[in-house]
């Protein structure tokens, strides 16, 4: 039933003419620039909120316009390539993380079965047996563009977000590919399509719950947001991997993060929430309303992802980095290996057939084991805090000297009152 | 890989106009790469080259290995790559002297053996399609899904290189740590612990954070010296003018731990 569904995305999308594909891809490049433009505007607006303050409201009502005025302002800016800038590399960065990021929501899925111009599609551009891995592949190199700007700037700050970004999306993708892996266990497929049509009874973000969790965690930690923003640090950096940019190159950049935030948070979307399928118990909208209300589903289920991103910058403190790289590597990964263990596990034995009474078994048996490891790690752990605690300490030294305090400042202004004295003199 | 497909006649039009765009493209990047002056141009070109590869590789119906491609090799192995030459440095130039004795030598036995594998499987696919074992073509290969029948063919025929490969991954890595590790003599102060010995009874300034510059000087007029790092006068620091006119201070109520025996200065 469920690659029947999946055979159907298929075939409606392969049946696409080339006009239609034209009109798809224009509409989908479209709607992607608007969503930006929103959602510069509701993420000030919303920050805003949450700091008691208003936000912009002068451009247009609500202050809608603003992300197109801040936009038409910044390309009318003047730019400029630094001296010591390679100047190949330096153009070719803001390129290159500008393209990507739209090639990458080319098999995100928006709608079921719609007619559109007459002709009976869906709201998909392609459809790739591989399509998830696709999403990854083009993410990765997305990453490009932040490395390069930062390596041809020719500037220690930007270089040093530039290795800060490389070194962070090589941990975080590992544990995002892991926790895409049940999915595509569950699905039996990598393709969007069919993912989205294996979700019809129960979605993952339920059935996967970790995996859910350790993805969510991964895509902020991929798209270089807060409070994963270590890349461009800007109380350490400056401004990071895009110190030096200026102008239409940094509005780039600018709109590659927020079409990279729409990306991840539509696929988490089609990965675990459903993709386009109504909430529970609301299947008859799409039977009233048509095909193209399933996109309301989606958009909605968007937009909820992206008010996730504001709230986690209005609330989160940036990670320390070696906090950050230690969490990806020791806490991320290896938990999402153990759980895809058990998942797989769990999966062969249900598609095996196995009775009830096996899978409770086993699942009993993990949560011990997990319990009995989780305590001995929570003992070992304080053993050695206590050995730690008792290698005796000095008071550390600073590089400047402590202010003694028995000298007062108040002494001071006798001095210059002798200086007067002396010059008068 | 293409040639093969030239050559037994599977190429459609969009295919073949593909590949006689890319393909120049990839021999230019492939020289490029080797004639640039910068290692991280030199990487670049070899991150396209990749990229290019997978574009091959997606149109020969191999969607699979293409996405792999681009996350494993371009994705993961030239951005560690990259990171590595931007440690670097922009501009350092690369030495020449052959850090390892023969390298040469084993590159040209290496290589030569490389390309003698890829003309024998090459030759095999290109004419073996008879005998068992030979090529079979395409939609026989794909007849289950392109990713279930690499699957298949990886867990059953070549479940053993499989393993075998990767212990010897799992090997390097584990060899990669023991190289790095360094054992401390004393175990390392957390965060923590050195917040607590801040606040400990003794420290001289109990919980106050590391000072931040100018917290010690103790005017701002400009005939007054600063104050370097141990507390003495910066002689540097009081104008010429100002030392012309006789106007400095004398230094000596300023300076830190030297109340009792400045006097004299």
């Amino acid at each position: 039933m469920i690659h029947q569904s999946a055979i159907v995305t298929a075939d409606l999308l392969g049946k696409d003419p080339g006009w239609l594909i034209i009109v798809k891809t224009l509409l989908v490049f479209v709607f992607l620039v608007i969503m930006v433009l929103l959602s510069i505007w509701g993420e000030r607006r919303v920050v805003a909120r949450m700091q008691m303050r208003l936000g912009p409201n002068r451009v247009g009502p609500f202050g809608l316009l603003q992300g197109l005025a801040d936009g038409i302002k910044l390309a009318l800016k003047e730019d400029i390539v630094p001296k010591a800038a390679d100047r190949i590399v330096f153009i070719l960065a803001p390129i290159i993380s500008a393209t990507t990021c739209f090639m990458a929501f080319a098999v995100i899925p928006m709608t079921g079965q719609v007619s559109l111009l007459g002709r009976k599609t869906a709201f998909q551009l392609t459809d790739l047996s591989v399509g998830v891995l696709y999403i990854l592949s083009i993410a990765s190199v997305g990453v490009y563009g932040i490395v390069l700007a930062g390596w041809s700037s020719g500037s220690t700050y930007p270089l040093l977000g530039a290795l800060r970004s490389s070194a962070q999306v090589i941990s975080y993708e590992v544990a995002m590919g892991l926790s895409l892996v049940a999915v595509f266990l569950y699905a039996g497929s990598m393709s969007t399509s069919d993912i989205v049509a294996s979700q019809d009874k129960w979605w993952y973000v339920v059935v996967l719950f970790p995996s859910f969790v350790i993805y969510t965690i991964s895509m902020v930690g991929e798209t270089n947001r807060a409070p994963f923003d270590l890349a461009e640090a800007e109380g350490e950096l400056v401004g990071g991997f895009h110190t030096e940019y200026s102008s239409l190159k940094f509005a780039l950049f600018f709109l590659a993060e927020y079409v990279n935030i729409l990306t991840v948070s539509a696929l988490a979307t089609t990965l675990f929430l459903g993709g386009y399928r109504a909430l529970p118990g609301l299947g008859f909208t799409e039977r009233w309303l048509g095909g193209w209300f399933t996109f309301v589903w989606f958009l909605a289920k968007l937009l909820a992802f992206l008010f996730f991103f504001i709230w986690l910058r209005g609330t989160l403190p940036r990670l320390r980095y070696d906090q950050f790289m230690k969490f990806g590597w020791k806490v991320l990964i290896p938990i999402s290996l153990v759980w895809t263990l058990i998942v797989s596990t769990l999966r062969a034995l249900s598609l095996r057939g196995a009775p009830t009474a096996v899978i409770v078994g086993f699942t009993g048996g993990v949560v011990l084991i997990l319990l009995v490891v989780g305590s001995l790690f929570e003992a070992a752990k304080r053993k050695e805090q206590e050995a730690l605690s008792s290698v005796i300490t000095k008071p550390s030294h600073f590089a400047v000297p402590q202010l003694p305090m028995s000298i007062s400042t108040h002494r001071v202004p006798s001095a210059p009152s002798r200086s007067m004295e002396a010059t008068d003199e | 890989m293409n040639t093969l497909a030239l050559s037994a006649g599977l190429t459609g039009a969009p295919e073949a106009v593909l590949f006689w765009i890319l393909a120049p493209l990839i021999v230019l990047a492939a020289i490029g790469m080797i004639l640039v002056k910068k290692a991280v141009h030199s990487a670049l070109l070899l991150a396209y080259i990749m990229i290019s590869l997978a574009i091959f590789y997606i149109a020969q119906d191999a969607p699979f290995l293409g996405v792999v491609q681009i996350v494993v090799y371009t994705g993961a192995v030239m951005m560690l790559f990259l990171f590595i030459l931007m440690l670097v440095g922009v501009d350092s130039a690369d030495s020449l002297v052959e850090t390892i004795r023969g390298q040469r030598v084993v590159a040209l036995l290496a290589g030569l053996s490389l390309g003698a594998l890829l003309i024998g499987a090459l030759g095999r696919s290109l004419l073996g399609a008879g005998i068992a074992g030979g090529a079979v073509g395409l939609d026989q290969a794909n007849s289950g899904g392109n990713v279930q029948g690499l699957a298949t063919l990886l867990f059953s025929r070549y479940v053993w290189a499989f393993e075998v490969v990767s212990a010897l991954l799992i090997t390097a890595a584990l060899g990669a740590m023991v190289l790095g590790h360094r054992e401390r003599p004393v175990p390392r102060r957390t965060q923590r612990q050195l917040s607590e010995d801040r606040f400990r009874e003794g420290s001289e300034l109990p919980g106050a954070p590391l000072p931040s510059p100018g917290v010690f000087s103790r005017h701002n007029a400009v005939d007054i010296p600063a104050l370097l790092p141990d507390g003495s006068p910066a002689p540097t620091s009081v104008s010429r003018v100002i030392k012309a006119r006789g106007d400095v201070l004398p230094t000596a109520p300023f300076e830190l731990n030297k109340e009792s025996q400045g006097e004299q200065k």
